[in-house]
């Protein structure tokens, strides 16, 4: 879960990193008062959840409260790749004198958490990787041993750097290595973290990422920074068929109904698990298919599950049919899918011969499932049938079906400045060669 | 020679009482495993399919007079590190973890502790490993006779990042008369306890294998550190990898499938992987039901180091 920049500065201060003096603001007039307090020329920023902040317009730089506040009514009406700001943050204008980098992120080859530091900071890390890679220290720290600041030093020290800068650096990276641990943060990283005139250092903008699977035991923090328990901070907000196929999995422990995308396709899916829904979304793609959804459907869900998951899916327009897929199932009853989603289209007037276009679930109870499907007289498959071969019948039997090769998927947005520091964990140790 | 289990491996299970693992401990029951104890604390005495649960590991240690080979943990998130500490402090060396929703520092510390402890963990969030026709280990493939038509013995090593995967590829293997070694579930977090890399050595060293069959997922290095090591190793055994998830290459920032699916740059989309696995001379097949004709060209091709058994220390 992503934090708001505004969120991780209250983070940093709670750990004792230094911070510039800010605020966090929901009107042009508390912004103007903010910049009030903090006294000299400010800089606003837009508190959202992408990237692309100041080409999109969304930071400005003001000399007075009175311009602070003209900017802050500007930006808080911006909104960013469809994303409505949370507010805008506005901070001191630091005299800086030297820009750095410094992150902590996981290396998933290692398995251990490591620390990406750089002297050349406040551009993109990854870029400095490539360009200027022994401006980049790195080490990993163990998570079983007490944390010890050498490590973070030894990061440091890679890049060449000594005297005060690495006695005075090194406390805040092995700090940003405690406060990482301490939350279950994913990604914690300052950029640019700075060196003033006077020679102090000074986080400028923090990105941090919090475990979804840790929340539970961060709810003190969360509920200090006022982060609502439903708010997931996808890369794009969910939508009402999102939200209601949430809603479905949630009122009803037996099995699980996950990952509920809405796309804008003609077809239908009920698929699961994570990998079987994974590969046969791509093999609709393949065969010239455009999905109207993805799901993950698994853990031997009940008929009522599959049958109200089935319903959602039916009752999106644009849908013609659906493809009912998965995997060799072992958990999973086939014949109890089945009774789901025939159910489903026969409460809803349809036929289910006619809206199934194929029903491909080998495994589990699936003599007593095809003996369900064969009375409503839907076509299905066993496991001699591919996967593919699968999706392919299912496209055919849909319009446009068999087209040429896949479309491109509805404009999700892209973010380009989602902190790179996870991009650059164990570079250069595995990827390169 | 077998792949971490064979006729004479004995296991426990931890958080044996609870509901999946009562059908786990009857699914390697009926498949042929023998499992020799279960733990869940407070539950001392009592017996699930005639298996005898303890308070601890300890305690069946000293109950049963030897320390298991390996154990299936399957307990809440919450208390699954302290039940990997407690089955690698008593000697136990192959440690399969089926939860699934752990936190990712959680697992790095029972990573980290199994290797100072030379013990190997597989998962979490996985179903587990299978010999066919010997043992299993986990609920991989379900309930024995479900298994039994999915898994066949045969000369392919299966690794795969999905457990459901793991047996529809074996399926097909089986189907198409080749057949499996060994089929490795590894997990699908972000952080596994053994990464495809880490088990092509035993792979390597067992003469029954004579290809390997993987499944990927976008997000991660795993695939990255596997061209390596293929690279590097010289490996005697020819490759087929299946990637799913190629659309998420287009939404980046948006996870799916497994928790470790995640495209967060260049470097762990589908496409890259799928151009560094095929750089190091690993098929990468459009289709699952490709595999085995993949496979079969490749054995015939003689591919890998040439002729005869290489092993790589």
């Amino acid at each position: 879960m992503r934090f708001f920049e505004y969120e991780s500065r209250r983070i940093l201060e709670r750990e004792r990193i230094p911070i510039t003096q800010s605020g966090h603001a929901t009107t042009p007039e508390e912004a103007r008062r903010i910049a009030d307090e903090v006294g000299g020329p400010v800089v606003i920023k837009s508190q959202v959840l992408t990237g692309g902040r100041m080409k999109a317009g969304g930071v400005k730089f003001a000399e007075t409260p009175e311009e602070c506040e003209a900017y802050a009514r500007d930006i808080l009406a911006l909104e960013i790749n469809g994303h409505v700001p949370r507010g805008v943050l506005v901070a001191a204008k630091a005299p800086i004198a030297q820009e750095y980098y410094a992150g902590v992120i996981y290396d998933g080859v290692r398995k251990l958490p490591t620390f990406v530091f750089s002297d050349m900071g406040g551009i993109d890390i990854e870029e400095v990787a490539e360009t200027h890679p022994e401006h980049i220290g790195r080490g990993h720290f163990s998570t079983v041993l007490p944390h010890m600041d050498f490590r973070a030093k030894d990061a440091i020290a890679q890049t060449g750097l000594t005297g005060r800068e690495l006695t005075r650096l090194t406390p805040i990276l092995s700090a940003l290595a405690r406060l990482f641990v301490k939350y279950d943060m994913t990604l914690a990283e300052i950029n640019p973290l700075v060196r003033l005139e006077d020679g102090s250092f000074v986080a400028v903008d923090a990105h941090m990422d919090m475990e979804n699977e840790a929340r539970p035991r961060h709810k003190a923090l969360l509920a200090e920074l006022g982060v609502g328990e439903d708010e997931t901070r996808e890369a794009r907000e969910a939508t009402p068929f999102e939200i209601e196929g949430e809603r479905i999995d949630s009122v009803d422990h037996r099995g699980v109904a996950g990952n509920v995308t809405e796309f804008d396709g003609n077809l239908g899916l009920v698929i699961g698990a994570g990998g079987g829904s994974l590969t046969l979304f791509d093999a609709v793609r393949r065969h010239g298919g455009r999905p109207a959804n993805y799901c993950e459907i698994g853990g031997n869900p009940s008929v009522s599950k599959a049958a109200n998951l089935t319903k959602l899916v039916l009752q999106k327009p644009g849908v013609e049919k659906i493809a009912v897929m998965m995997s060799i199932v072992s958990n999973t009853r086939v014949d109890i899918v089945a009774r789901g989603v025939i159910k489903a289209c026969v409460e809803l007037g349809f036929d289910p011969a006619e809206k199934i276009a194929i029903f491909r679930i080998p495994g589990a109870w699936e003599e007593e499932g095809f003996k369900i499907l064969e009375r409503y007289g839907v076509e299905y498959a066993d496991r001699s049938v591919s996967m593919h071969e699968a999706a392919r019948i299912a496209v055919e039997k849909v319009s446009g079906g068999g087209a040429d090769g896949a479309g491109p998927l509805r404009g999700e947005e892209t973010d380009a400045e989602k902190p790179p520091a996870e991009r650059l964990a164990g570079a250069g140790e595995v990827v390169e060669g | 020679m077998s792949i971490l289990i064979d006729e004479s491996t004995t296991f426990i299970v931890q958080g044996i009482t609870g509901r999946e693992a009562v059908n786990l401990t009857r699914e390697c029951l009926d498949y042929g495993s023998t499992i020799i104890g279960g733990v869940t604390p407070g539950r001392r005495g009592r017996e699930v399919h005639g298996v005898p649960v303890f308070d601890s590991v300890a305690q069946l240690v000293e109950a049963t007079g030897q320390v298991p080979d390996g154990s299936v943990v399957t307990v809440p998130p919450a208390f699954t590190r302290d039940a990997v500490f407690e089955a690698i402090e008593a000697g136990v060396r192959l440690v399969v973890i089926v939860t699934e929703r752990i936190p990712r520092f959680d697992v790095a510390q029972m990573v980290e502790l199994a290797a100072l402890r030379g013990a190997r963990i597989i998962g979490p969030n996985c179903l587990g490993l299978m010999r066919p026709g010997v043992a299993k280990m986990g609920g991989i493939g379900g309930p024995a006779r479900d298994a039994a038509k999915a898994y066949g013995a045969g000369a392919v090593g299966v690794m795969s990042r999905s457990g459901g995967m793991t047996t529809e590829i074996s399926s097909t293997l089986t189907a198409a008369g080749l057949g499996v070694s060994t089929a490795i579930s590894i997990g699908g977090d972000a952080i596994i306890g053994s990464t495809y890399a880490e088990l092509m050595p035993l792979f390597e060293a067992d003469e029954q294998t004579q290809a390997i069959v993987i499944y990927s997922e976008p997000g991660g290095r795993m695939e990255a550190e596997l061209a390596r090591w293929v690279t590097e190793n010289n490996s005697r055994l020819p490759i087929v990898a299946f990637m799913a998830g190629r659309f998420m290459d287009e939404m980046p920032g948006m996870s799916f499938g497994h928790a470790g699916t995640i495209v967060e740059g260049k470097a762990d989309t589908a496409a890259e992987k799928i151009a560094r696995l095929e750089a190091a001379g690993i098929a990468v097949a459009q289709e699952i039901a490709e595999i085995p004709d993949l496979v079969r060209e490749r054995l015939g091709a003689g591919a890998g180091s040439g002729s005869g058994r290489q092993v790589v220390a």
